[in-house]
């Protein structure tokens, strides 16, 4: 849609695309994680009883402005045994990975990078390619703690996409669509149209599928948790074992590629949640706009819902984050091996049988 | 099997609860207490830096001779007859000028020794702790009210007494002869004097 009005626009097909891609980076990312920066410090410090920065602007909105700034003017260290050419790309190939995955999630009906048929599985697939990233970052680095992060975070994040696979399974098997406009579109209107409540069928159905979602929706809040290396399933970064896992050796902008691409994948993980579980981008209540008759306004309110549930899951991440210690490497692998895939199996067995009824 | 489930179930429970008990501390008061602005109320006799009352002082380098980290110098000069030096708050007359009374802070352990044989109460601990320097030497601290001028005023003026009194010593020894006998009965009566201190 945007992409359209820009190419007719500007008569030039290119340059609309290039404007199409840039956007989700300065309209929604770095935004997202300059607040995401702040609110992070913030949750954290009234969770601890703590205030947290208050020096820089009032009660300091500010810090991320000043922890840019740090970052930009630090100096880009390169210890002279790393692997050089790998040891530079590994930063943008992790932030690549979180990027890309924007260009097919629906920030409205009309903002969206690509109305992709796959978007689905898009999304799964090319956020799985900051293992690569990772694991170049380790290697490359020459340093046994990045190596050790990298090593577990491939272990971590390749384990982790079978639970989540296997519920996006399920819910493709209920839509039939991996097109996340269509499926956003799908759960419109009201609250109780939302995957998470069964679906817009009404019946039986409807009602039998709600505790089979609610389990579905845990497990892959579970194990996309920790495919973006969070608390409790941060042992990538460890900072108690491992001081800082695979982003040891960097420092200055390469850091806050890693930093960012961090903070990236945590919206897009949680944007994903919302838009297959708790109609993406869809009012919970119908719409303002439609109410008064004003056309212009279900965009910015379907980006006003899209935002509240994706910031919502992200606060989530945060919470969790400052609730639970960190996860053994072996509890790690027994949670998705011996609880988590079993319980999505039978899970989309049941989800299955449900709908074939 | 049943064991798995509730495993299973134990698990995400406990982890509601963990997320519950969060939660309410994100609308918990901070404790927190900001610092510059904010401070701690210490203990009502809390020991920081000393501060020393030069009008009671009266020289008498107890408190030097107490510190364990020997952090304070006492210089006196004896006063000349004449002068008047006044009296101290508790009424002991003042017979020595205090030409220098430092205290090393960055010797001093805070330890309170000082304070408990001074006969005039003048020294004393101070609830101040905020007194950092950059310099360790501006860590000394001067307390003496004299001037240096004042200082080798104080001095000249006693060596001249000193002088005039060797002065007159030696007049007066010259002319008659003094009693050699007195002299050794204070070196026998001073151990009598010392064991009941003892």
């Amino acid at each position: 849609m945007i992409f359209d009005t820009l190419s007719s626009f500007l008569g030039n097909e290119i340059i609309a695309g290039i404007i199409v891609a840039c956007l989700p980076l300065f309209l929604v990312i770095l935004p997202y994680a300059i607040a995401a920066v702040l609110a992070e410090r913030k949750v954290s410090a009234y969770m601890q009883d703590r205030i947290g920065p208050n020096r820089t602007g009032f009660h300091g909105v500010l810090q991320p402005v000043a922890d840019v700034v740090k970052l930009m003017l630090k100096e880009d260290i390169v210890a002279s045994n790393v692997d050089k050419p790998l040891f530079n790309i590994a930063p943008l190939l992790v932030f690549t990975g979180s990027y890309a995955a924007f260009a097919a999630i629906p920030f409205t009906s009309i903002f969206i990078g690509t109305k992709l048929d796959l978007g689905l599985i898009y999304i799964l697939a090319v956020s799985s390619f900051v293992v690569a990233g990772i694991l170049m970052g380790g290697w490359s680095s020459n340093n046994k703690y990045s190596l050790i992060g990298a090593m577990r975070s491939a272990a971590q994040i390749i384990s982790y996409e079978i639970p989540t696979f296997l519920v996006v399974v399920t819910i493709i098997i209920i839509t039939g669509t991996t097109n996340l406009t269509v499926l956003s579109d799908y759960q419109t209107s009201y609250f109780w149209n939302w995957m998470i409540l069964g679906g817009p069928s009404l019946g039986v159905v409807k009602f039998l599928l709600i505790p089979f979602m609610i389990v579905g929706f845990v497990i892959i809040y579970i194990s996309t948790l920790a495919e973006v290396n969070r608390v409790p399933f941060d042992i990538p970064e460890a900072e108690s074992e491992l001081v800082a896992g695979f982003h040891t050796e960097y420092s200055g902008m390469k850091f806050a590629m890693f930093f960012l691409a961090e903070y990236a994948n945590m919206f897009a993980v949680s944007a994903l949640i919302a838009t297959v579980f708790f109609g993406g981008y869809q009012s919970p209540f119908g719409y303002l706009g439609n109410l008064m008759g004003i056309k212009w306004l279900i965009p910015l309110e379907q980006l006003f819902w899209f935002s509240v549930k994706g910031l919502f899951f992200v606060f989530v991440q945060m919470w969790l984050r400052w609730t639970l210690p960190r996860l053994r490497v072996d509890q790690l692998m027994t949670v998705c091996w011996k609880y988590l895939i079993p319980f999505a199996f039978v899970n989309l067995l049941i989800v299955g049988l449900l709908v074939v009824l | 099997m049943k064991q798995y489930f509730l495993d299973t179930w134990s698990s995400i429970w406990t982890v509601l609860v963990g997320m519950k008990i969060t939660f309410k501390h994100l609308f918990t008061p901070s404790v927190t207490i900001q610092y510059p602005e904010v401070k701690v109320e210490l203990p009502e006799r809390a020991r920081h830096r000393l501060y020393v009352n030069m009008d009671d002082c009266i020289g008498c380098d107890q408190c030097a001779r107490a510190c364990p980290v020997s952090c304070i110098t006492i210089d006196t000069v004896k006063s000349v007859a004449g002068e008047d030096l006044g009296k101290t708050s508790n009424g002991k007359k003042k017979v020595l000028w205090v030409t220098k009374f430092d205290i090393d802070f960055a010797k001093c352990c805070c330890c309170q020794l000082c304070v408990f044989p001074c006969p005039t109460e003048c020294i004393k601990m101070t609830p101040v702790y905020e007194f950092s320097e950059y310099e360790r030497e501006n860590l000394i601290y001067s307390f003496s009210t004299l001037t240096p001028a004042e200082v080798a005023e104080k001095k000249k003026n006693f060596e001249k007494a000193e002088a005039e009194k060797a002065a007159a010593k030696a007049a007066a020894a010259a002319a008659p002869k003094p009693a050699p006998a007195a002299k050794p009965a204070p070196a026998v009566s001073k151990p009598k004097e010392e064991n009941p201190n003892t």
